[in-house]
């Protein structure tokens, strides 16, 4: 059986607009938005399910593999 | 998620823009929407009303969400540029004051109330049918119009980015995220070690 590959949410922090609505749809409050600037991801929280990403206006999140 | 009050807050923006079509004076209810996403950002250093509060945003979220009135597609990269976000804001100010002026204008008795909304800031439409007179100055009745004229022309704008790219894009480059987030960054400047950190 082969290992699951794991991935997560990487957001691109420079671009980000601070709107929040990736913290809105995120099942796990795995990103929030800290103090008005950007988004932050919870490496520990997030599955990388790409629901965030999916919904960011400005498309700045991108679903990354990560090595255990 | 479980739904918490604020989440209906797209019904009291929506019954402003509502209530524009039937008295202009309702407008001024607008202000409102000013100044509580500069509070909270001068006040607690936080996105809040962003995050939690507009109603706007929630329309657009809807409307481009639940009713899928939206392609979903990536917003064009420089749209979301430094340069057009505050290039942007500062074109907002800038028609914001002339707003202002034309209602000092009115206020000075050097010109006429004019009963329009003026769309995208070019279009004028006849809205006379929502003017019912006023128990005050003419002034205060050209604010409400001018004013209505930034809210229904943000609103278009948002629908039609709505509709060509995700639901929420009018948030990329609305003025009041902008305003509310660089004030945000001046307030948290020392913190941001912390954060490129974080990731
Ligand atoms: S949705 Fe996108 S732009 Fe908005 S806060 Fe989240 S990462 Fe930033
Ligand atoms: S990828 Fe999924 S779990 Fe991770 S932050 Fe985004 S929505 Fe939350
Ligand atoms: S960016 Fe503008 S429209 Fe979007 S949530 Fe903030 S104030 Fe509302």
């Amino acid at each position: 059986m082969e290992t699951r590959i794991k991935r997560r949410a990487v957001v691109d922090g420079s671009a980000c607009v601070a709107c929040g609505c990736c913290a809105k749809v995120c099942p796990l409050s795995a990103i929030q938005i800290w103090r008005g600037v950007r988004a932050v991801v919870n490496a520990d929280k997030c599955v990388g399910c790409g629901k965030c990403a999916k919904e960011c206006p400005a498309s700045v999140i991108e679903i990354q593999e990560v090595r255990p | 998620m479980k739904k918490r009050w604020y989440d209906y807050l797209w019904i009291v923006e929506l019954t402003y823009l509502v209530l524009g079509f039937f008295n202009i004076l309702f407008a001024w209810m607008g202000l409102l929407f000013f100044f509580i996403p500069l509070i909270i950002a001068a006040a607690r250093g936080t996105k809040g009303y962003c995050n939690r509060y507009c109603g706007r945003g929630q329309i657009f979220g809807l409307l481009g969400g639940r009713f899928g009135l939206s392609r979903k597609k990536d917003i064009p990269r420089w749209m979301k540029s430094k340069w057009f976000r505050y290039g942007f804001l500062i074109f907002f100010f800038i028609m914001f004051f002339q707003m202002l002026w034309n209602t000092y204008l009115v206020f000075a008795g050097a010109q006429d109330l004019r009963q329009v909304v003026t769309l995208l800031w070019t279009f004028k439409l006849p809205w006379n049918w929502a003017y019912h007179g006023t128990l005050f100055h003419p002034g205060v009745a050209q604010f409400a119009f001018g004013f209505y004229s930034v809210m229904l022309t943000s609103t278009v704008l948002g629908l039609i980015t709505m509709v060509l790219f995700k639901p929420r894009s009018w948030c990329v480059y609305c003025p009041m995220g902008t305003m509310t987030q660089l004030i945000c960054r001046a307030k948290n400047r020392k913190g941001d070690l912390a954060t490129e950190q974080k990731g």
